[in-house]
């Protein structure tokens, strides 16, 4: 299933497996009570599927995980940030299309 | 042509977007076994997904989410096999007999007749911070963003119902909201109008309209406010949020084949025909006086039904 190839993170983790990554690496933060969130998750599921080997795509709950969307300023979700090299490359706010979350992510292949 | 024998990527009927019209022209030519395809861009759903929550579509006495809602159109479609597909349309020809979607990536579909179902998006009120702050402070969906603002101080711009409900809204996050409209009279329905006043969290500003949205590097700081009779303030809010109506999802749409209104909006007359023979227009990109979804949902039965009236006069 696609939706085994985006995994969950939390705050804890977020230094080893984001920031220290080889690989770039989609963050998608997001929250139970966004409809907008719940209704990009299986656009986010399929490019996981898609970016495969090339990017690691992450989900974090904004609940239950504040510290990190406090240290990237979000206060909109779903927020999408890609990162490389432990720097921000480029994000999104808002339920976008597939073609413009694809192009997002070439932008760190 | 009977549907047997046509091509995979030919359909009787293509619908774009999947919006409340979209979904219920879908489950009506889904029951009238059409060959029929929805095409939306993103997620099924359009604008309610952002609603939080809804008190207005008869049959849920209680009320019911945004999102459940759509949820529920959406599987009461698949329920009857209705064909869906996440694809962006680079253009579209929809002057011939044959109309023709032209997908991202080259693919090319046609269809007998096509529903425009495209929607719209919220407004912006086009001052300057507007952009610059776009998602550090200025939001355009109250039930996404609004726990970003536990006990802070925030404004609404505008009077309408999705301003006033979304409003009352954000009073379970915000200490205060300062609701801001142009005008002196709220256009929101009476009995939204009376829970907002009624609320100690809600403030009202009216006759006045956001000239300049401020901040800095960590996102909205301050609105500057123009009063309709020449003064100016300011006003120190955390965050923003615009709900001043939609804009048409027109975009994609062949604009110079397909009438419109001043605003861009798909003119059609009351059975849901636009300019062009076989193409129907429902929901928010119809240029109309009421947007609400018990509307979009109506318009986009009538839309299929005379879609449906279109093809049987093809043959």
């Amino acid at each position: 299933m696609a939706g085994d190839k985006v995994m969950h993170i939390s705050d804890g983790e977020f230094d080893s497996k984001i920031l220290k990554s080889e690989l770039p690496s989609l963050v998608d933060f997001w929250a139970p009570w966004c409809g907008p969130c719940k209704a990009i998750a299986p656009v986010i599921d399929e490019l996981a599927a898609e970016f495969e080997g090339k990017i690691q795509i992450f989900k974090m709950n904004v609940d239950d995980n504040p510290a990190t969307p406090g240290k990237y300023g979000i206060r909109a979700i779903p927020t999408l940030i890609l990162f490389k090299g432990g720097e921000v490359v480029d994000q999104i706010t808002g339920a976008v299309g597939k073609s413009q979350l694809s192009a997002l992510l070439n932008k760190a292949v | 042509m009977p549907q047997q024998t046509m091509p995979d990527t030919d359909y009787q009927l293509v619908i774009i977007g999947g919006g409340p019209a979209g979904l219920t022209a879908g489950l009506y030519a889904a029951r009238a076994r059409l060959k029929t395809l929805l095409v939306e861009k993103g997620a099924l759903g359009g604008q309610v997904l952002t609603t939080d929550w809804v008190d207005n579509y008869p049959g849920f006495v209680e009320g019911i989410s945004g999102f459940d809602l759509v949820e529920k159109m959406a599987a009461h479609a698949e329920r009857f096999d209705l064909a869906t597909r996440t694809a962006q349309i680079s253009a579209l020809d929809l002057r011939g007999k044959s109309k023709i979607l032209y997908l991202e990536g080259g693919e090319r579909l046609t269809a007998q007749a096509v529903i425009i179902c495209t929607g719209g998006s919220p407004g912006k009120l086009g001052v300057p911070g507007e952009q610059a702050y776009a998602g550090k402070g200025v939001s355009y969906c109250a039930t996404c963003d609004g726990p970003f603002y536990r006990n802070q101080e925030i404004a609404v711009v505008g009077g309408g119902n999705t301003a006033i409900q979304e409003a009352l809204h954000l009073t379970k996050f915000a200490s205060k909201v300062t609701v801001i409209h142009r005008r002196r009279e709220l256009r929101a329905t009476k009995v939204v109008q009376e829970k907002a006043m009624a609320s100690d969290r809600i403030e009202f500003l009216l006759d006045t309209r956001v000239a300049e949205i401020t901040g800095g590097a960590g996102g909205v700081e301050g609105l500057r406010l123009a009063h309709n009779d020449g003064t100016s303030s300011t006003l120190a809010v955390s965050g923003v949020f615009i709900l001043i109506g939609v804009v048409p999802n027109n975009q994609l749409l062949p604009l110079n084949d397909l009438k419109t209104d001043e605003y861009g909006f798909i003119v059609t007359d009351t059975e849901m025909k636009t300019s062009l023979p076989g193409v129907f227009a429902a929901g928010d990109i119809r240029s109309k006086s009421f947007r609400q979804i018990v509307n979009a949902a109506g318009e986009g039965a009538t839309a299929e039904l005379s879609a449906e009236q279109y093809l049987a006069q093809l043959d």
